[in-house]
This record gives C-alpha cells, sequence and structure tokens, in this order.
C-alpha cells in the first residue's frame, strides 16, 4: 500500500500530492426538505496506477455517490461537494464544468451498474460508442467506427463488425455490459470506475466480466475503483479495500489485511453475513442486527453503534464521539473505539472460528 | 423421457423425515406460444420449461438454482398455479392439482404459499400491513380465535417485526422489514409449502443474513417445506437439504446438498460452482476455473439434444445426438450428461444405456474415447 504516507513536499491542502487519484476529505451532502442528507461525509483515500481500490458498503452508504463525485456528475445546484479530489495533478472539486467534461471520457470513464438503462435504446450501440471516441479525438467517422468495432472485438463480442450496428435491446445481459466496458475504455482512460458492473449478471457471465476488467486493466495499467456488495468479487479483484458506512470509511485495508485481520465489527459483521462456498456449511449465518441507517439521521457518535454487539465495551464513547480513522498497522486503517488489543482478541475468539 | 425414479429412502440424511413426499412433479413444462400476424397464428414457442420431474418431501428444503432465463421461476409459478402449465402433471399431497379450476384450488392455497423476490412491488402500497397479512384470513373466511387482528399481531411478532406497526403502511419499512411483511403475509394460514422465488436477493448482505435465518427458524417451528428458487449458489448451499440445478428448462442434476458441492457430475454444474468468487484472497490465484464462454441460448430455439453441448468442454459427437436422460448415477444423486465428472465408469455405461433404451436415437458408439 503505497500513498498513505505524507508525500515528501507536505502536500498539504490545496497542493498536489504524488498519487495518482487523491481524494481529500470529500463531502457531498444534498439538502431536501427532509434535512440534509449527508451522503458521503468526509471520505479520504488515495489510489496509484495500476491498482484496483474495492468499495465495500451496503445500499445507502454512499459509495455510488463518491463514484459520481469523482466524475463530476453531481447536479451543482441541488447538491453540497466540498473537499478535494485530485487526479493526475488537477483538482477536480473546484475545476469549471467544462474542464471535467474534457476529462470524463478520456481520463476516467465509468462502467454503470444496469447496462439496459444506462445506454440509450434509440441509438445502436456503435454510434454510442462512436459519440464517445469523437468527442475527445478528432477523427472522421470512419476511423472511429474502425476503432468501435476493435474495442467490441477487445472485449469478446462475436462478429463485432456485424454488431455494431445493433441496437442495446438486442445484445444480452452480459453482451451489453460488454459493450458498455468497450465503451468506457474506448479513449484509453486512465482511472476506470466500475460501479456494480456485475450485480445484473449470472455467475458465469460474472466471472468472463470480471477476467476481462482484470485483463485490461493489465493492458491499459489503469487505476480502476470497484464498488460493488459482494466481498466475493472484491476479494478476486482488489489490491485495497474500503469499507463504508453511513457516508464514512470506517475501515480501509489491504485486500489480505481486510479479509484475513479485520478491525472493524462491521467488517466482521459483513464476512460472517456471507454463507461461503469455500467453507463448511455453517448451521447458521451471523447477521448484523438492524438494518442501515437512514442518512439523514445518522446516528450519533459512532454511526455504527446502534448494530454493533460490542458498543457497551466503551462506556459511552461509541453513543457521543465518533471514531476517527485512525491507522491501527502500516497501511491498515480503522474508525473504532474498541481498543487495538480487545478487538484483535476478538477476532481471534470470536468471529474467526465461526467463518 | 422422465425417468423420475422415486426416492428411495437410503438418501435420506434427515432423521426426522419418513420421506413421504408432499408435492411431485412429473414432466411439467410450459410452452409460450409466440403469434405473429393478423390471425395471431401460433409461429414458435418459447420453451421456457421443457419437462422437469422432482419431488419435494415433507420437512426438506429443495433449491431450484440456474442461471436467469432457465426456467426455474416459471417452475415456481406453475407449481403455484400461478401459470397453467403446457403439459405434465402437478401432484400436491397425493391430489392432482393440474387440472384443477381457481375455484376447486381454493382450499389448496391454504397449503400452497408464495414469497416473492421484489419486497417493494409485492406489497400493496395502499393497504397497511394489518390488511396485507389479514387478507388470507378474509379470503378463506378463517375466524381466528381471538379475532383476525390478535392472529395477525402473533404472526408479525413471529417473523420479527413490532406488533404495534399493524397500521404502518409498506412504504414505512426498510426492504428487509418489507420481505419479513412477505414472509408473514405466506405464514398466516399455516402453509404446508413455501415456494420462495429468489426471497433474499434483493436485500443488503446484512439483511439477507437475517432473513436466511429467519427462514430457517421458522421452518423448524413450523414444520415448513420450502422450494427455493435462487441464483445464488451459496445462499442454496446454505439453505437447501436437496439442489436441482436447471440450464434451459431442464433439470440437469439433482442431489443432495453436500453431494452437489462436493461432487457434481454435471459439467454444467462444475461451471456454475467453479464461476463463484471466493471470498478469500489467498486463493485468488490456486483456484481452477472453469470459464464457460458466450451467453445462454435462447429457450425459442434451444440446442438439440443435450441442452449443453453448444457451451460444454466435454461435448462429444454423441451429445449433438441423443438427449442424455436423468439418471440416478449414486444414491440419491441424479445427471443428465453422457460424460459426469466424479463418477465411476460403470456410471458412465449407466448413462449410455438408459439414453439408447427407452429412445428412438441412433445406436451411437457411447465411448468415444474419453
Amino acid at each position: 500500500m503505497a500513498g498513505t504516507a505524507p508525500v515528501a513536499d507536505t502536500a498539504g491542502a490545496g497542493e498536489a500530492s504524488g498519487a495518482f487519484l487523491d481524494v481529500r476529505d470529500l463531502k457531498i451532502h444534498f439538502p431536501t426538505d427532509d434535512g440534509l442528507v449527508k451522503s458521503v461525509d468526509g471520505l479520504t483515500f488515495q489510489l496509484e496506477r495500476g491498482r484496483t481500490l474495492g468499495i465495500v458498503g451496503e445500499s445507502g452508504s454512499g459509495k455510488s455517490v463518491t463514484s459520481l463525485g469523482i466524475l463530476g456528475l453531481h447536479n451543482k445546484r441541488n447538491s453540497d461537494v466540498s473537499g478535494e479530489i485530485w487526479l493526475d495533478g488537477k483538482e477536480l472539486v473546484g475545476a469549471s464544468q467544462n474542464e471535467v467534461r474534457r476529462l470524463r471520457g478520456r481520463d476516467m470513464a465509468m462502467i454503470f451498474q444496469d447496462p439496459l438503462s444506462s445506454m440509450h435504446p434509440f441509438y445502436t450501440v456503435g454510434n454510442q460508442i462512436i459519440e464517445a471516441y469523437r468527442v475527445h479525438n478528432d477523427v472522421s467517422k470512419q476511423v472511429a467506427r474502425k476503432h468501435a468495432i476493435d474495442m467490441l472485438g477487445r472485449v469478446g463480442i462475436p462478429k463485432p463488425d456485424k454488431r455494431v450496428d445493433d441496437y442495446p435491446h438486442q445484445f444480452s445481459g452480459g453482451m451489453r455490459q460488454r459493450a458498455m466496458i468497450a465503451m468506457a475504455l474506448s479513449c484509453d482512460p486512465e482511472l476506470l470506475i466500475a460501479d456494480e458492473p456485475t450485480t445484473a449478471l449470472d455467475v458465469t457471465v460474472q466471472a468472463q466480466i470480471l477476467d476481462l476488467i482484470r485483463d485490461l486493466q493489465q493492458e491499459f495499467n489503469s487505476a480502476v475503483i470497484m464498488i460493488t456488495h459482494d466481498l466475493g468479487v472484491v476479494a478476486e479483484l482488489s489490491d485495497d479495500i474500503l469499507v463504508m458506512y453511513a457516508g464514512r470509511c470506517v475501515e480501509y485495508a489491504s485486500v489480505d489485511d481486510a479479509f484475513h485481520r479485520p478491525q472493524h465489527p462491521y467488517t466482521w459483521g459483513l464476512l460472517g453475513s456471507m454463507p461461503r462456498l469455500d467453507r463448511e456449511r455453517s448451521e447458521r449465518l451471523m447477521p448484523i442486527q438492524g438494518s442501515p441507517p437512514s442518512l439523514i439521521n445518522v446516528p450519533s457518535g459512532c454511526a455504527f453503534h446502534p448494530r454493533c454487539p460490542y458498543a457497551e465495551l466503551n462506556d459511552g464513547k461509541s453513543e457521543t464521539e465518533r471514531p476517527e480513522l485512525v491507522e491501527v498497522e502500516p497501511g491498515h486503517k480503522a474508525a473504532c473505539h474498541l481498543p487495538l488489543e480487545k478487538r484483535r482478541e476478538i477476532w481471534a475468539d470470536e468471529i474467526k472460528p465461526k467463518l | 423421457m422422465s425417468v423420475s425414479t422415486s426416492k428411495t429412502p437410503a438418501d435420506e440424511t434427515r432423521p426426522v423425515q419418513e420421506g413421504e413426499p408432499l408435492l411431485e412433479v412429473e414432466n411439467l413444462g410450459k410452452h409460450f406460444p409466440v403469434t405473429a400476424g393478423l390471425l395471431r397464428r401460433q409461429v414458435a414457442a418459447v420453451k421456457a420449461v421443457d419437462g422437469v420431474s422432482f419431488s419435494v418431501r415433507k420437512g426438506e428444503t429443495l433449491g431450484l438454482v440456474g442461471e436467469s432465463g432457465c426456467g426455474k421461476s416459471t417452475t415456481g409459478r406453475m407449481i403455484m398455479r400461478l401459470l397453467d402449465p403446457s403439459f405434465g402433471k402437478i401432484v400436491f399431497e397425493g391430489q392432482d392439482i393440474t387440472k384443477l379450476s381457481q375455484g376447486r384450488l381454493r382450499p389448496y392455497r391454504r397449503d400452497l404459499q408464495m414469497i416473492f423476490q421484489d419486497p417493494y412491488s409485492s406489497l400493496n402500497p395502499r393497504k397497511t400491513v394489518g390488511a396485507i397479512v389479514g387478507a388470507p384470513f378474509r379470503l378463506q373466511n378463517i375466524e381466528a380465535k381471538q379475532g383476525v387482528k390478535k392472529a395477525v399481531q402473533e404472526i408479525l411478532e413471529l417473523v420479527g417485526l413490532n406488533p404495534e406497526h399493524y397500521n404502518r403502511y409498506p412504504h414505512e419499512f426498510s426492504g428487509g422489514q418489507r420481505q419479513r411483511i412477505g414472509i408473514a403475509r405466506t405464514l398466516a394460514l399455516k402453509p404446508k409449502l413455501i415456494v420462495a422465488d429468489e426471497p433474499v436477493s434483493a436485500l443488503d448482505v446484512s439483511v439477507q443474513a437475517q432473513v436466511v435465518n429467519l427462514l430457517e427458524d421458522l421452518q423448524d417451528e413450523l414444520d415448513l417445506t420450502y422450494v427455493v428458487i435462487a441464483h445464488d449458489l451459496s445462499v442454496v448451499r446454505h439453505i437447501s437439504d436437496r439442489v436441482a440445478v436447471m440450464y434451459l428448462g431442464k433439470i440437469v442434476e439433482v442431489a443432495e446438498r453436500s453431494d452437489l458441492y462436493e461432487r457434481p457430475m454435471h459439467p454444467y454444474t462444475n461451471a456454475l460452482l467453479s464461476a463463484v468468487p471466493i471470498p478469500d484472497p489467498a486463493e485468488r490465484g490456486d483456484r481452477q476455473r472453469i470459464r464457460l464462454q458466450g451467453d445462454v441460448p435462447s429457450p425459442l430455439d434451444p440446442p438439440p439434444a443435450c441442452r449443453f453441448h453448444t457451451r460444454c468442454w466435454k461435448a462429444q459427437d454423441i451429445c449433438k445426438q441423443v438427449e442424455p436422460p436423468l439418471v440416478e448415477l449414486s444414491p440419491g444423486h441424479q445427471a443428465a450428461c453422457h460424460f459426469p465428472e466424479n463418477t465411476t465408469v460403470s456410471a458412465t455405461d449407466a448413462v449410455a444405456k438408459a439414453a439408447v433404451t427407452p429412445g428412438t436415437a441412433p445406436s451411437e458408439d457411447p465411448e468415444p474415447a474419453e
């Protein structure tokens, strides 16, 4: 894990650091009639080229909002975005819409969850890829079309020269997702954000798509942010993991640490909730009690405390004081009041044997 | 074909049951007509389900897995008689319910209930929870002992909801709670068989585990029998006693849970299992992956003979000519494949024999090299 240590030139506020993508204290709030929705509330992370960051969390934890925020896809009129996003030395939050638009697609691209609703039903798949390519490259239609066919072939669509003229509805779910990936990669972006890219797909197709993303990442050496709720997908693909809960990062670790030495009760809960094929079948799953909080009324103190089985071990600190994200081991951060020794003990004695 | 070998007591692992089948399905099929032209002439048929046979014993959970479009939900809906089967037979508690009229079927509705996938669209937004869960009482003209309200509140408590929420509307609940309301509704009349169509796939991981645990507790408490339809193989392994794998409208393999997950015989089952991402980064490099190419063929025009042969890496000529019957290759383990894995040579012979005897098929040499 590189990049967590402060860079030599003390990258303070308003200065670029060495990391390729550097998100600092990102806050995305939506004022609504019912109150302020704090979808993302102070998120900080770095990502280098060629690495994959997995963002994990339940619905409503702010993971998709984060990705849309990086791409600058929020309407500034109904959302408050603050903090800093540095992409390859350029700051995005304060940048003008036009600047961000130039970067979007060329330097950063996104694969959306539902390929049917995120492609235009009225234009052929080829046209949509050609459009994306021609916006950023001054080429003729013929060249762009050739490029589109090339990309479709690259992501494994059979007979790309024929399928390029098909409409999205003529593709199957897996092929649509491939076409989406082809579109996202058409301008060789350096940052690729995949928002639940396989959730709508069957397992066999999911395996194909994950392979494809992995191969393409190696080929283009791009940075990938993988947003998902499926810990299996994260374990397969990511180098680092960021666990989000109620708009904040509760744990940040390398993939090994996150699965073998997690330090946050929420991560334990996620691991315990999953039935696993690689283990003996357990009699019962260990779910997290309750349900994710509303982002309008985030619980006081540690947002996880109403669902945390260890909340009362902190002498009431859980209800009043928000735990800060601190580095507990090199490259491993967690936001929890429990003393580190106690956490290690609980993990080793209570959680791990039952997984 | 329909080689529905009746279950021998030998493959009984759960000691409580006596192996009495609650539900039997024989050669069940559903073809949706495709019409064209002014006269709505039928030009083709979507063979959503094309002859499946299985039985469900009292108190057990049968898992039905497969990719989208394999006909698992259609099968579930036919069992519920929400769809009329094109052919085949559904026998519930010894009574053939395939052709019963809606009126004659009504008493059986009490015993047969369904949990739907989407907790957002399966509850009427204009009705209170009390009205939704109480509706079965009204429809079946059942007098609850201490009144319907009391009965409903008891059920709400049983599924882990607050009985005081009786007068709330569905939108006031979270996804997991709504799914509990759906479960409460199915439980209202103490059914014998519950068909659960993707009961947890719309829920968050942590909530998913709560609902899975709830379904298991209810089964123990109320002596329920489940048919669980799901695409998530790990969830199915967790809740099922037996698992049936479907591909393009046919069952390709049925076995006890541990048998199926440890010794899958059909290549498709193998491929499915190896495609599931394992949440353990340590195993990232070591796993042997079977990568299926392409997509599931269209059920409008399924491949002849073995339907999996277009994507199967073991396919030989015989797979394109003779349909492999579903035969029992080891006690309680049925598979429909000419070249099953994890099995002995004699089992391969058994398939070949079974394939040749009933059919009109050409007598192919059954062993063109392995």
